[in-house]
């Protein structure tokens, strides 16, 4: 047996990966994330930025910033933003049916909503250009209003808009389902209407996760290809989009020019996306 | 403001809540609503805040019928038992909600709801909070902002569903003071609902005892504890030794226990004896021995746990002073001065 004495207490100062914690394991698993990361993430995106660097500065922005390149990132970043606002207004209301009543069949709704995550982006693509052209079902009935919607920019909103839907519906369900009904009540009692309610007390409550899926599915928007191609008639000038106008560079095997274009893109994205980072953190801090 | 609530009904489901509830509630007075859990006492506040519609009945706040008024134009104050606070609003601005959501002309001024929530601030004791956020604060001081917000709007009555049960037992003592003093200094009429019948005792000025969904007794603390109506109430309000047994001629016996029943009719009965209502006896008529099993020091009392000699538990109170010279194991002979029974 040994005693204490044989074991003087030392002071030993361990490494940050080697402190002892309650909750072991952040070496490992913060191991593992940057392996992931670097991996599948960060290296890619360095090797496109390599190939974009290849070229001069002038070539660089003669080919990012051609007037083609230009109107297809004006339709990608406005369609996606415009397809996420309308996402997140009826992303909002189906999940506020969803947490709030009980209805027939609610269960079938549920998974119904997750269709977009799963279904392959090119089959959605075709049904909804078969369904928005001028002979189909939808694209018939506004036909006589003089709207035409496949093959146009408002095609390219309606596939995003497809694609996007459940990334609100998913983010903003369980803040609400955790919102309690107590806060409405008191609310209620203290004299407000249900129409102040929902503006002073539900939404600002939401705001956070609201804005998060949000950005989620205007991200998603951006980087859309598969259901895009189908429906937007691909015009140039007029209804291509970003993605696919790196497509058509690589074929032309203008390797450079489409690396130029999604460096510009991710540098795009990365700036809006930490920007409304920005108002999250900032919503959240006041909650 | 009189509070009248007559013959109020509602069930959810199959399941009765309120079967027929009649009260009065006194202009300025501190009711408790007593019961154990799915007695009632919680759907009889959110019927009385709008917060819940009875199916029969009538609720009348100062003569005048209000059954079917929505919770926000009734001007109650409800205080919930998890607070309810507004997550993503300031102290400050939970205080002034119920002030900035008024319309037009009954809308003060920004500089007049500013001052009320100083006031306000000032007399729930949280003076310089008034820029905390919610989540900043400890469970009392959480309790003490929804109180300060239901009082903002000048509540015709103060309703709270079990304000303080969800904090320990210190913080809990401290708030029900305070809450009596607010009161006090207030004036407005106050209902709350409790489980705890020491809360109740303790803070009311009547306490209104609920069970199955209709009143069982309402009454001062001291009427309830010393004149239960039914074995209901004194089983529940305030510790007792209930003794199942049977009467025969004015007499209640059980085992080797004897009491005095005048007016409880023949046949099953339980009586009930408080612990302190038994007392020590010299041997002979009406006293019986008891075996001491325990002694615990319970302030001013020694509360003793022993059983008689038929086996039957029973839990007494004596008093400290002059000390006991007895110990457990010990036998000691003791007579009931009181009891209350009822034919079961």
């Amino acid at each position: 047996m040994t005693s204490i004495a044989d074991h003087p207490p030392v002071a030993v100062r361990r490494p940050l990966f080697r402190r002892r914690s309650a909750i072991p394991g952040f070496g490992l698993t913060l191991g593992v994330t940057l392996a992931i990361l670097s991996t599948v993430v960060l290296i890619p995106l360095f090797a496109v930025a390599l190939k974009a660097g290849q070229q001069s500065p002038a070539e660089f922005l003669a080919d990012a910033f051609s007037q083609r390149a230009l109107a297809a990132y004006r339709l990608s970043f406005g369609a996606a933003f415009i397809a996420a606002a309308v996402n997140a207004l009826f992303g909002l209301i189906t999940a506020w049916a969803l947490v709030r009543y009980e209805f027939p069949f609610k269960g079938l709704v549920n998974a119904i909503i997750d269709l977009p995550f799963a279904l392959p982006t090119a089959v959605a693509g075709i049904a909804l250009a078969s369904l928005y052209a001028e002979n189909g079902w939808v694209g018939a009935l506004v036909k006589p209003l003089g709207w035409k919607i496949a093959y146009t920019p408002l095609g390219v909103v309606v596939a995003l808009a497809f694609i996007g839907l459940p990334f609100v519906v998913r983010t903003v369900e369980p803040v609400l389902r955790d919102l309690s009904a107590d806060v409405e009540e008191a609310a209620a009692s203290l004299g407000a209407n249900r129409l102040q309610t929902l503006t002073r007390v539900i939404l600002p409550a939401l705001m956070p996760a609201w804005l998060t899926g949000f950005a989620l599915a205007f991200a998603r928007g951006i980087g859309e290809y598969g259901s895009v191609i189908f429906i937007a008639g691909n015009m140039p000038y007029k209804s291509e989009i970003a993605p696919l106008l790196i497509i058509i560079e690589l074929e032309e095997y203008k390797y450079a020019g489409a690396a130029a274009i999604a460096v510009t893109m991710l540098g795009a994205s990365f700036l809006m996306l930490f920007v409304i980072n920005l108002i999250q953190a900032w919503a959240r801090r006041r909650g | 403001m009189t509070i009248s609530i007559q013959s109020v009904a509602k069930s959810f489901g199959r399941f009765p809540a309120l079967n027929g509830v009649s009260l009065e509630i006194a202009d300025g007075e501190l009711l408790a609503l007593l019961g154990p859990s799915g007695s009632g006492k919680t759907t009889l506040l959110r019927a009385i805040a709008g917060l819940e519609f009875p199916e029969s009945g009538q609720i009348l706040f100062d003569g005048q019928d209000m059954t079917q008024v929505s919770a926000a134009d009734r001007r109650v104050g409800f205080v919930f038992q998890q607070y309810a606070l507004f997550r993503h609003m300031s102290v400050a601005r939970n205080i002034a909600f119920g002030l900035e959501v008024r319309k037009g002309a009954d809308r003060p001024s920004k500089a007049a709801i500013q001052a009320r929530v100083e006031e306000l601030l000032k007399l729930v004791e949280l003076d310089g909070l008034g820029g905390r956020y919610p989540s900043q604060l400890s469970g009392g001081q959480r309790q003490r902002v929804a109180l300060a917000r239901a009082l903002a709007v000048d509540p015709s009555v103060l309703l709270l569903d079990e304000p303080f049960g969800a904090l320990d037992a210190t913080v809990r003592k401290s708030l029900r003071k305070e809450l009596r003093r607010i009161h006090d200094a207030t004036g407005v009429t106050t209902i709350f609902v409790t489980h705890d019948q020491e809360e109740a005792l303790e803070l009311a000025d009547r306490v209104a005892i609920l069970n199955l969904g209709v009143i069982q007794q309402v009454g001062t603390p001291s009427e309830v504890h010393d004149a239960p109506a039914n074995a209901f109430v004194c089983g529940f309000v305030g510790e007792a030794n209930r003794l199942e047994g049977e009467v025969r001629g004015g007499r209640f016996r059980s085992g080797d226990i004897e009491l005095a029943s005048p007016g409880v009719a023949d046949g099953a009965a339980t009586a009930f004896i408080r612990p302190h209502e038994l007392t020590r006896a010299a041997a002979g008529a009406g006293a019986f021995a008891l075996t001491v099993e325990r002694i615990t020091p319970q302030g001013p009392v020694l509360h003793v746990e022993g059983r008689t000699a038929d086996g039957r538990r029973l839990e007494a109170a004596f008093a400290r002073a002059g000390g006991l010279g007895f110990q457990p194991g010990d036998q000691v002979q003791v007579a009931v001065e009181r009891a209350h029974i009822f034919s079961a």
